[in-house]
């Protein structure tokens, strides 16, 4: 038995470093200002998907992102890490989506791809951390959907077992498939880079990132593995009105700089007593503990 | 996201040798299969640039995984249970991160699965792996008997084995015995051939690195009535058969990680490699230069980590108002633990481009009959990894011994208690002065290299070169070293007494080994100028130790030797 799997990624600015100029004046995260990565989650999301392809044989990992074309990135680094095959969706037309319109593109595009049993994608991205959008997806697509996914156990018999990380400990649900799954942060890491696979795919890439250099682009096109697939909204039949600003409600009203700072300092004493006292505070109001 | 390959400029530096572009081409063959697996290297940038992001997935996964588990490691080990070993939990991950990386069986060809990497690349990983931790690295670097098997078995056992191998399989060289350690013809372990004519193994195997493996290389005694090495042959041992069991393993001082097993042959199955006889003579010799490699990185890379954990707490220690490495005292430390690692890290990478080309021209022979000119640069190249191994392997396992000491030294009293890394490096760092050959078994190897002239004439060679004028100075130091080196040996080997020459051999070949690895640096200067600090620091100490053991040469009478015996 084997499996098609549609893992979703998104290339992110990596906000773990955050700097002065990360926001531009009008609220939008300046994207040229910061380094720009895989998705945390959606690398483990990508793991959960390559697990699955390691328990059966034949499964096919598809990688779909949406961004500028430099979002292939992303789909290399999936390659490099064991997936078969990757999309970027890309289209001046998407800029500006909220979760709404990339909801809806990244729906249009699995449609487009096809034949799946799963999608699978991180519970939520580091720059907005929304985690609506694998939620939208299943809705639009009118599939089940299992959230804050840890393990996905095992998918036999039409059926996925999946562990899942819930507020109060952990539950083992399983569900139909085709299905929906976004994975949560505690699943396990993404296995490292192949070295074959890197120095097979390291010259992957989509048409638009070779167009200008005839060299590159003719060993591309001589070797149908190093084909990325470039979409946009044509491609994949989208409507340009749910696309992009046109297709997202939320307006960023105003932004504020929120700045923590400690509301109070208090000295304690140096004694036995004291710390004693301190902790038993801290553990009272679950500071620690 | 810590990355032991990118953090770390002098493997790039060694990795874009000049050399490196006539190593490419011989190993790649021209990139004749360039078209044949999509992941061969089209051409030597190409290949630099796969080498150079495969290496960067080692320093990931070593930064990473591997250094993070180094610790636990060290406290909990691996066990015996059922005659089996089962590796410490942190050892199982790291095995399984190099495995899904790829990263097993690098040096070998992709016929049979691997990388079909260079030995100098290969090498690198190894050094960074070993940073992290130097007990992982013993497990994973034993992929380099792979290397004998390639060399020695026949096409059937290569194709059978060498791609388990490459899929991460480990391996085990399955040598010494209780009563053969460094005199290895000892070895009893017995080999007995059926009617049918396979082999059983019966006996016992003590202080097996790894002994738990799943494919061992083993040395065992083929020829009844036989006593010396010549009754030896070379078998593999496949687990998979079952035959050989743990009966326990070693509680050692350091590098705890790795299982050291004593093993138990019960009409174990086996397979020939090769012709009987020249097991210990041939394979085993060949296997034992590819570990005293792997041992000078090991040795490497336990230097560079001695040298980051003393600067990063030199710099962080503060002491009488300031941080410690303000008192010239701490920071001269620190310069020659510098100078020591990258003067290791020098003659390493010179060893490895040297074990390199006489290797693939080996390899080539088997294709085609070489050229005049090939086998003239084939033997130039065997003689120098001959002479540059046992020198390699002796100097940066005791550099990696002085570094881990004066690491803790500039840890002060915290560095003597279980707090830091660098007590764990300490102990780590003693068995690479004292297997694969010790320290005294390396200067065995190396003498004749002094007493022929082999590194006299690559220091001329070096000599010969052209350096940059600011450096000028460095170089007439090196001349007059050399000077002082040519006296001492012409002044040994005067005296036709065997026990004074054995005397002042160790003399001998740290004389030539501080030369050397003096002219590599001057050599690396004129590529990248921020090895110069090290360049000075380290001509300054290696003038020192020569001409210290040429003043004890020139002032020693050889009739003091008895002096020196002891019953």
């Amino acid at each position: 038995m084997s499996l098609n799997i549609i893992v979703l990624a998104k290339q992110v600015p990596d906000t773990r470093n955050v700097g002065k100029d990360a926001m531009k004046e009008d609220g939008t995260v300046n994207r040229a200002a910061l380094p720009a990565i895989f998705n945390p989650e959606d690398l483990n999301a990508l793991e959960q998907a390559l697990k699955l392809k390691d328990m059966y044989p034949g499964t096919k990992v598809t990688l779909l992102t949406m961004g500028p074309a430099r979002a292939a990135e992303i789909i290399r680094e999936g390659l490099y890490r064991g997936a078969d095959d990757g999309v970027v969706l890309s289209d001046r037309a998407f800029a500006g989506s909220d979760t709404l319109a990339t909801s809806y593109a990244l729906s249009a595009a699995v449609k487009k791809i096809g034949n799946y049993d799963l999608i699978i994608g991180g519970r939520q991205a580091i720059d907005g951390d929304t985690a609506q959008v694998g939620p939208q997806i299943a809705e639009k697509l009118g599939l089940p959907q299992v959230t804050y996914a840890e393990d996905i156990i095992k998918a036999e018999n039409g059926k996925v077992t999946v562990k899942r990380r819930i507020e109060a400990g952990i539950e083992t649900v399983e569900a139909p498939y085709p299905l929906v799954v976004t994975v949560n942060g505690s699943a396990d890491e993404c296995r490292p880079r192949n070295a074959k696979a890197v120095m097979k795919y390291k010259r992957a890439a989509v048409p638009s990132e070779v167009a200008a250099d005839e060299a590159k682009k003719a060993f591309v096109e001589a070797r149908p593995y190093l084909q990325i697939g470039e979409w946009n909204t044509e491609t994949v039949g989208a409507d340009l009105a749910q696309c992009g600003l046109s297709g997202s409600p939320t307006k960023v009203k105003s932004i504020q700089n929120v700045v923590f700072t400690a509301k109070e300092a208090r000295t304690v004493e140096n004694t036995d007593a004291a710390l004693e006292d301190l902790i038993v505070e801290l553990i009272a109001n679950h500071t620690i503990g | 996201m810590a990355n032991f390959y990118t953090d770390n400029p002098a493997l790039k530096l060694y990795l874009t040798h000049p050399m490196m572009e006539k190593i490419v081409a011989l190993k790649e063959r021209d990139f004749a299969e360039a078209d044949k697996y999509d992941y061969a290297p089209q051409n030597y940038e190409d290949a630099i640039d796969n080498y150079d992001r495969v290496l960067e997935i080692v320093g990931d996964i070593c930064g990473n995984i591997v250094a993070e588990n180094a610790e636990d490691v060290d406290h909990n080990g691996p066990k015996v249970e059922n005659s089996r070993v089962i590796y410490a939990e942190g050892t199982q991950k790291n095995l399984e991160a190099t495995r899904k990386a790829g990263l097993m069986g690098m040096a070998m060809p992709r016929r049979l699965g691997g990388l079909n990497f260079p030995i100098t690349p290969y090498i690198m990983a190894a050094d960074i792996v070993s940073r992290a931790d130097a007990g992982f690295e013993n497990l994973w670097g034993l992929q380099d008997c792979a290397e004998t098997i390639y060399e020695f078995a026949n096409e059937d056992q290569k194709s059978r084995y060498i791609p388990r191998v490459c899929a991460g399989e480990t391996m085990s060289m399955d040598l010494t015995e209780p009563d053969a350690g460094s005199d290895l013809q000892s070895v009893m372990l017995k080999a007995t051939q059926k009617e049918d004519g396979s082999w059983v193994l019966n006996g016992v195997k003590r202080f097996i690195t790894n002994g738990d493996a799943d494919i061992h290389l083993v040395l065992a005694r083929s020829e009844e009535g036989s006593h010396d090495g010549r009754g030896l042959s070379m078998f593999i041992y496949d687990k998979r058969n079952g035959g050989v069991n743990v009966r326990r393993i070693e509680n050692k001082m350091g590098i705890k990680g790795s299982p050291t097993c004593e093993l138990t042959y019960k009409d174990a199955p086996a397979e020939l490699v090769g012709s009987r006889r020249l097991g210990l003579i041939k394979y085993v010799m060949a296997l034992m230069n590819g570990a005293r490699l792997g041992i000078a990185a090991q040795s490497v890379g336990i230097s560079e980590i001695a040298y980051r954990e003393a600067l990063e707490y030199a710099r962080d220690r503060k002491q009488f108002g300031k941080p410690i490495i303000e008192f010239s005292a701490v920071s001269e430390m620190i310069s020659v633990m510098k100078a020591k690692l990258d003067a290791s890290r020098a003659l390493l990478y010179a060893c490895a481009r040297f074990v390199d080309m006489y290797k693939i021209y080996d390899d080539i022979a088997k294709e085609r009959v070489l050229t005049l000119d090939e086998k003239k640069e084939a033997k130039y190249y065997s003689k120098l990894a001959d002479a540059f191994t046992p020198l390699a392997k002796g100097m940066t396992s005791e550099y990696a011994n002085q570094n881990a000491y004066d690491c803790i030294q500039i840890h002060g009293g915290s560095g003597f208690m279980k707090d830091y890394a660098c007590e764990r490096v300490y102990r780590d760092a003693r068995i690479t002065s004292i297997y694969e050959g010790t320290t005294q078994l390396q200067v065995v190897a190396a003498i004749r290299h002094v007493t022929t002239g082999t590194y006299l004439s690559k220091i001329k060679e070096m000599e010969a070169e052209h350096v940059a004028p600011e450096d000028e100075s460095v170089k007439s130091i090196l001349v007059s070293m050399t000077q002082q080196y040519a006296d001492a040996v012409q002044k040994v080997l005067e005296v036709k007494d065997s026990n004074y020459q054995d005397f002042m051999a160790r003399r001998l070949v740290e004389m030539a080994g501080h030369i050397i690895m003096g002219y590599l640096l001057l050599e690396d200067v004129q590529r990248d100028g921020s090895f110069r600090k090290s360049l000075h620091v380290y001509v300054n100490y290696g003038q020192a130790e020569v001409a210290k053991h040429a003043g004890f040469i020139s002032n020693f009478r050889p009739e003091e030797v008895e002096d020196y015996i002891v019953k």
